[in-house]
């Protein structure tokens, strides 16, 4: 218990000081961007399949669970609001981050920590680069800015599964499912499921730079971090939900 | 008649102590590296060599003690601070180091893109000039995953040599390869080091290597320098664990 516990602290304790030269280092010229737009196409571009269809499929299951339900009341008219709300403050940042938490969150782990093993990082940092700033920085900046704007997408696909289960299954009207969508929705929703992104894009991010970082060991020492980097981020996403609604429920 | 000053040590190592996991790793290494010599590090597996050569250019910091290249000590210098010394210190890896997402030509080129503004066609020239010196012209476009261990070895020293440093940092450079593959790293570490009169430091386990580039000898044992000589008091060590190690080798 004491163990897991310092272990824990420690862990916090590195994540802590990545953040901190992540942000000395974001400002620092030279601006790299030819490794941030490798890595744009990387966290966003090649996750824009898996996330969609999470969020179609799920859009699609929550329209038919809440459409039988409500239809038992006669209010499955409802089910496009609640759709909407559901989709832009939770569904769509926290499946969105979930999913980008396994595919990137584990490559980037398992990227670095082959690295590291293998003596790269040890090679960047005596030819005299900055491994954070070569590394870290790119991958952390671009899950921040791909992981809101992949979740808006997948709020759009998602509302167009919910709307095809609404139409062919509940007899609901398209022009009335999206109308009464619209009406319901505010831009605090929207704006406030972006915001909740672009954090949990910087904790997968940070998460999985740290612990490639720090991995040891060989393949083993490699495998074990990125398991580790996957369950870490999924639970601080889902942790870091509860209090993110807290404060945005309450502005 | 006035007295000649001897140059101040390249490198100067000063009661270095270190542990990891709170098991001591060096106990109080002293040592001098003088400008232009080549010493050679020599001991068992896992006796500390690599962490004594990885504080040579501050990729581990000391517990107690301290490290000076050139006067100029590194305790608790930031990586900023570092980067700057590391131009002048090339370090070729034990497992090469290279990045493996970069060809052989981009690898060598990393530096030069780092920490010069030359143009592609300069860049060019010096990586095939440095290409030309450690015999691989032809292997440019290639990746590190397509080639030897000896010749990844080899793309190492060119990278490490691309920004002409004053010294270099050789980590076992000829472990895990075969006797023609040694040889040839042996003759190239030696005759570079000739020509361009770079200050060396090898850390090795294998004396036939050692005494093929090595103008000093230090060994370690028990976290300490436990013997220091040059060829000659090497060969005729008369006991104690050198003794062995040259009789182990021959």
């Amino acid at each position: 218990m004491a163990n897991s516990l310092a272990g824990f602290l420690s862990e916090l304790g590195e994540v802590g000081l990545l953040t901190r030269d992540f942000a000395r280092l974001l400002v620092r010229r030279p601006f790299e961007a030819r490794l941030l737009i490798e890595q744009l196409d990387n966290v966003g571009v090649k996750s824009f399949t898996v996330v969609n269809l999470t969020a179609i499929f799920s859009a699609m299951v929550l329209a038919l669970q809440t459409g039988t339900l409500l239809g038992k009341f006669g209010a499955k008219i409802y089910v496009s609001r609640i759709i909407g709300l559901s989709l832009f403050r939770e569904l769509g940042p926290v499946l969105t981050a979930l999913m980008i938490g396994g595919r990137v969150g584990a490559g980037i782990t398992a990227e670095l920590g082959a690295m590291n093993v293998t003596e790269q990082i040890d090679a960047l940092r005596a030819l005299g680069a900055n491994p954070v700033k070569k590394l870290v920085v790119p991958r952390v900046l671009a899950t921040m800015i791909m992981l809101p704007t992949l979740t808006l997408i997948a709020d759009g696909f998602g509302i167009l599964g919910g709307m095809l289960i609404g139409v062919a299954q509940l007899g609901l009207g398209a022009n009335y499912f999206l109308g009464s969508l619209m009406q319901m929705t505010q831009l605090s929703d929207v704006f406030g499921g972006f915001l909740k992104a672009a954090v949990f894009g910087y904790i997968i991010a940070i998460i999985a730079c740290a612990k490639g970082l720090g991995a040891s060991g060989g393949a083993g020492g490699v495998g074990r971090a990125t398991t580790s980097t996957v369950v870490t981020a999924s639970v601080s996403i889902l942790v870091s939900d509860f209090f993110l609604t807290k404060v945005l429920l309450s502005l | 008649m006035r007295q000649e000053r001897s140059p101040a040590p390249f490198f100067s190592i000063r009661g270095l102590e270190k542990s990891f996991n709170n098991k001591p790793v060096l106990t109080g290494v002293t040592l001098d590296v003088e400008e232009g010599e080549t010493l050679v590090v020599l001991g068992a597996s896992g006796v500390g060599k690599t962490v004594l050569l990885r504080h040579l250019n501050g990729l581990l910091q000391p517990d107690r003690g301290e490290v000076r290249v050139r006067g100029v000590s590194l305790n608790d210098r930031d990586e900023e601070q570092l980067a700057e010394l590391r131009k002048d210190v090339g370090m070729v890896f034990q497992l090469g180091g290279l990045f493996d997402s970069l060809t052989v030509y981009e690898n060598i080129a990393y530096p030069l893109r780092e920490h010069t503004a030359w143009r592609e066609r300069e860049i060019s020239r010096r990586v095939g000039e440095l290409l030309a010196a450690v015999e691989l012209e032809r292997s440019g476009k290639l990746y590190p995953a397509e080639l030897s261990g000896g010749m990844r070895k080899r793309v190492a020293l060119a990278r490490a040599l691309a920004l002409e440093p004053k010294a270099v940092l050789y980590d076992e450079p000829t472990t895990g390869l075969d006797p023609l593959a040694t040889r040839k790293i042996n003759l190239l570490i030696r005759n570079l080091q000739r020509r361009l009169g770079f200050t060396s430091v090898v850390v090795t386990h294998d004396l036939r290597s050692a005494f093929a580039v090595g103008d000093r000898f230090a060994l370690l044992d028990g976290g300490k320098v436990c013997f220091m000589g040059n060829r000659e008091t090497v060969s005729r060590a008369e006991d104690g664990l050198m003794k062995e190690f040259v009789e182990a080798a021959l």
